[in-house]
């Protein structure tokens, strides 16, 4: 009882404070070109590698400095959130859906079904994940749709795994035996009886994957494989940050700390949520 | 036993509490003479083993003490710091404890389970640790000591694990050994020949023994004193023998006919009667309002 | 039955193994891209291109050149290298001992950050210090090491300068080595200026692998001591006379660790997997970073050969840990 109690109090303020960032993020990727203090793309030799607001030689309107090429950093980031945020929904939608499918017949059906969708997973767990990415991404071609199809591809292993094993212990119960007995279709029972109880996993699990996406995006843009090269991403940004590292330190620190931000709330917000509608937990 | 003798163990007035303020021990005050074995019998839950736990310094961390000094051989548990403690009871106590199965270590083989006390805390060097052991494996009948040795503990039986356990724990010649009901996780059969080893060796050793049971059975083998413990109180002491000529306590009497006896095995046992409980009830309620006005 | 449990851990391996090899094969094969245009200056004759076709083997049906490549496989024949012109098994042999050097490096390191963290969390249960524990495992658990990697550069590579953040070895060295295995060669031959010089650089890549690591094995083996720290032969051995710390190193540890032991096993090889993008962000010259090149080359021969040993390196590390897993246990060994 007690113990209960401290841990729900304790969740709360991680829960918010994560989601408030999100929202935050979300918000200025959706409203970019209201709230985007600068052009993104719009170059300008005389202003490169301006510092941020607070150091000597900043220019008033570019808060957060600017790259080699005179980019503003703080409009790019916000503009470079607009492709994180449809990568992680996407992604992990797809991924999510493509596992759950999965997952739901190997432990329902069990025998060949499952064998073989076992077999599949331990394959896929013998990929190094970031290697099939690139690779996915470099046989796809370069943009928006292969970067979400090669997360999507590599990553419904998590989803199948889980809902798998809900699954199978969920078959065996005697419920879903009498329902048949009524009448109820297998499957139809299955997504009564099942989706309730692993809702709680696939949620946090659908928030960590979102930031799992981020990362993977941003991977695939440091290695010059995300989308068409124009666009802000914050990997790209990354890459190019790691490049003028010595000469301008802030260009590789902003985008990293948002990336790292968004991915740091993301899981604490899935387990947040996690700890909040978990009936075991609570 | 000379009457100017310490005693081994004196506990006085010990009270405990549960992380939410329920009082578990309520000031339990006991000693145990030199070679002397002192029962403490009640039913589960009345705060037996945590006693025994208490002296041993090993009690959940939900448990507090908060009053009381426990004195072993005339140390004061209290006035010494963590270690010195630590070193006391390692070198002057031993614990039999209740269920062999869980109480040696499955990835460790038994020679060095029984030899680690005496060589790493007691300094021993390691021929000696292992003739001494080898010597109360002989005492505590165990035949082949090369293969128990050597053996993992899920290769004996409980029986088995019980007998190194007991070994193990007159070893070092403890001063005080604390056994918490030794026996009641063995078969029944296992269970006579165990308590007669105890017995033996406790007879053999001049170990004085604080012995945790809830069987008044083995209460009247093995104990030259009792005490009879309800919810955490000492609600009864006295020698073995005039506790059971003559049970002062309404509590215990109502034990012993809940105890079933050898000699009439078909007679109905009563369950302890009802206003025996609000007697013991009314007795705890009594004993708190006083303890609660000095410690809140 | 050990032997037994190896055999069947053994065929499924195989199995794994050729699904790999198979997905790998089908990815590729499925490519718009023309690897043998790349190769050839513009304006090479229709015969060229169908020359080289023939000599790569890419002439044939997929299900013929998957059989032909897989032949040469088993036969130590991983094909050519398009983009470097070499046998693909000595280029792979040539990278390997330098990502297994890095991955070794920081699964020790992650062993031993993780278990000081663990029996520290563990010992000091129910205070302060535990609940720090737990809050720092769960943020360094949540970051990545893409991103870790990242932090240590700006960190020590500019902010503090103190470490290497490019390469294996400082290139102006005189390298005595034989074999790519240098940091063990370095020891064997007692050259230590050239150990520090190949740790310095290894440092920070390998921290980056080893923080998310050593966060899970902190919390997995700090909550199964807890678990652990309740049972009679520890308190068994409190009364004894030992310390907490000896209790938890001497007691409890052994049978704490065999319950992480297996999740660490599938850890390591997300570590292996890890170094891929690390090595690259690090300029570190093994396998990864090849394997990255490799695909930018669209080298098909070199791509299936790296895929191939990264997937036959994770299946030996599952099999050697479930062999330890049953070694360490002694109701297994002698069951």
């Amino acid at each position: 009882m007690d113990k209960a109690r401290t841990s729900s109090r304790r969740t709360s303020p991680r829960l918010w404070l994560a989601g408030g960032w999100l929202l935050l993020a979300l918000l200025a990727a959706i409203l970019a070109p209201l709230v985007a203090p600068q052009d993104p793309l719009a170059q300008d030799l005389m202003l490169e590698r301006l510092p941020p607001f607070w150091l000597d030689g900043a220019e008033p309107g570019y808060w957060l400095g600017t790259d080699s090429l005179g980019r503003d950093l703080l409009s790019r980031l916000i503009f470079g959130g607009r492709i994180a945020f449809i990568v992680a929904f996407a992604a992990a939608a797809s991924a999510c859906l493509i596992g759950s499918a999965l997952g739901l017949i190997a432990g329902y059906f069990g025998g060949w079904a499952d064998r073989i969708i076992s077999r599949v997973v331990d394959i896929w767990l013998a990929f190094p994940p970031v290697l099939f990415a690139i690779l996915l991404v470099a046989v796809l071609g370069t943009g928006l749709s292969s970067v979400i199809i090669a997360i999507a591809v590599i990553d419904w292993t998590r989803f199948c795994r889980v809902i798998r094993a809900e699954a199978m212990s969920q078959a065996r119960m005697d419920y879903v035996e009498s329902a048949r007995i009524a009448g109820y279709g297998r499957m139809g029972i299955m997504l009564r009886e099942v989706l309730p109880n692993v809702l709680p996993s696939v949620v946090a699990l659908l928030s960590l994957e979102m930031g799992i996406a981020v990362i993977v995006e941003a991977i695939l843009s440091f290695v010059n494989l995300s989308i068409s090269t124009d666009d802000p991403t914050w990997g790209g940004m990354i890459a190019e940050g790691r490049l003028s590292i010595h000469q301008a330190w802030w260009v590789l620190v902003f985008p990293l700390t948002t990336l790292i931000l968004t991915v740091l709330c993301f899981s604490q917000f899935g387990e947040g949520l996690k700890a909040r509608f978990d009936p075991v937990l609570r | 036993m000379s009457a100017t003798a310490k005693p081994c163990l004196e506990i006085r007035s010990l009270s405990a509490v549960l992380a939410n303020g329920q009082r578990v021990l309520r000031s339990v005050s006991l000693a145990v003479q030199p070679g002397e074995v002192r029962a403490l019998v009640g039913e589960s839950g009345a705060g037996k083993t945590m006693i025994g736990k208490a002296v041993l310094g090993v009690l959940p961390k939900s448990v507090r003490i908060v009053e009381g000094e426990m004195i072993i051989e005339g140390e004061d548990l209290g006035r010494l710091d963590a270690k010195a403690r630590r070193t006391l009871i390692g070198a002057r106590t031993a614990l039999i404890p209740q269920d062999p199965l869980t109480a040696l270590n499955p990835s460790r083989r038994i020679g060095p389970q029984m030899t680690d006390r005496l060589v790493r805390i007691l300094g021993w060097s390691g021929d000696r640790a292992d003739s001494r052991i080898r010597q109360l494996l002989d005492e505590v009948q165990i035949r082949d000591p090369e293969r128990v040795l050597k053996s993992y503990p899920h290769e004996l039986s409980g029986g088995m694990r019980q007998r190194v356990l007991i070994a193990a724990a007159f070893a070092a010649e403890p001063r005080l050994i604390v056994a918490d009901e030794p026996t009641t996780a063995l078969d029944v059969t296992v269970q006579k020949q165990i308590l007669r080893l105890i017995a033996e060796l406790q007879r053999d050793h001049g170990t004085a023994i604080l012995f945790v049971t809830h069987d008044l059975g083995v209460v009247a083998k093995i104990s030259q004193k009792v005490s009879v413990l309800y919810a955490g109180k000492v609600v009864e002491e006295a020698a073995t023998v005039d506790l059971f000529a003559s049970p002062q306590h309404p509590y215990t009497r109502a034990l012993m006919l809940a105890t079933p006896r050898y000699t009439d095995p078909y007679a109905s046992l009563k369950p302890v009667d009802e206003t025996v409980l609000a007697g013991l009830a009314a007795e705890i309620a009594a004993a708190d309002q006083a303890w609660r006005p000095s410690h809140g | 039955m050990l032997l037994q449990r190896f055999l069947v851990r053994l065929s499924t391996m195989l199995v794994t193994l050729f699904g790999v090899a198979v997905v790998v094969f089908v990815v590729i094969r499925v490519a718009p891209g023309d690897p043998i245009a790349m190769m050839l200056p513009p304006g090479a004759s229709d015969d060229d291109i169908a020359r080289l076709r023939a000599l790569y083997g890419l002439d044939k049906g997929i299900v013929q050149q998957f059989f032909i490549w897989l032949g040469g496989v088993l036969h130590g024949d991983f094909g050519t290298s398009i983009s470097l012109r070499q046998d693909v098994l000595g280029l792979v042999f040539n990278r390997l001992p330098a990502t297994l050097e890095l991955a070794t490096v920081a699964l020790l390191m992650a062993v031993a950050i993780g278990a000081t963290a663990a029996i520290l969390g563990a010992r000091e249960r129910g205070t302060a210090v535990e609940a720090g524990i737990d809050i720092a495992s769960g943020a360094t658990l949540s970051i990545p090491d893409f991103l870790w990697g990242l932090v240590l550069i700006l960190l020590f590579g500019v902010l503090i300068p103190v470490f290497d953040i490019s390469g294996r070895v400082s290139p102006q060295l005189d390298l005595p080595f034989v074999t790519q295995f240098y940091l063990v060669e370095s020891l064997l031959r007692l050259r230590f200026d050239l150990t520090w010089d190949l740790l310095k650089h290894m440092l920070m890549p390998a921290v980056a692998l080893a923080l998310p690591l050593a966060a899970i094995i902190a919390q997995l083996l700090k909550q199964s001591l807890k678990e652990v720290l309740d049972l009679d032969y520890v308190v068994l051995a409190r009364v004894k006379g030992f310390s907490e710390t000896q209790v938890i190193l001497r007691e409890a540890l052994k049978n704490a660790a065999l319950p992480t032991l297996t999740l660490v096993g599938v850890q390591f090889t997300f570590l292996i997997g890890g170094t891929v993008i690390v090595e690259r962000l690090f300029s570190y010259e093994g396998l990864g970073n090849m394997a990255i090149d490799a695909v930018i080359n669209r080298d098909l021969p070199l791509i299936q050969g790296i895929v191939l040993v990264f997937a036959l390196l994770f299946v030996l590390i599952n099999l050697t840990v479930d062999m330890m897993y049953a070694l360490l246990n002694p109701r297994l060994r002698h069951g």
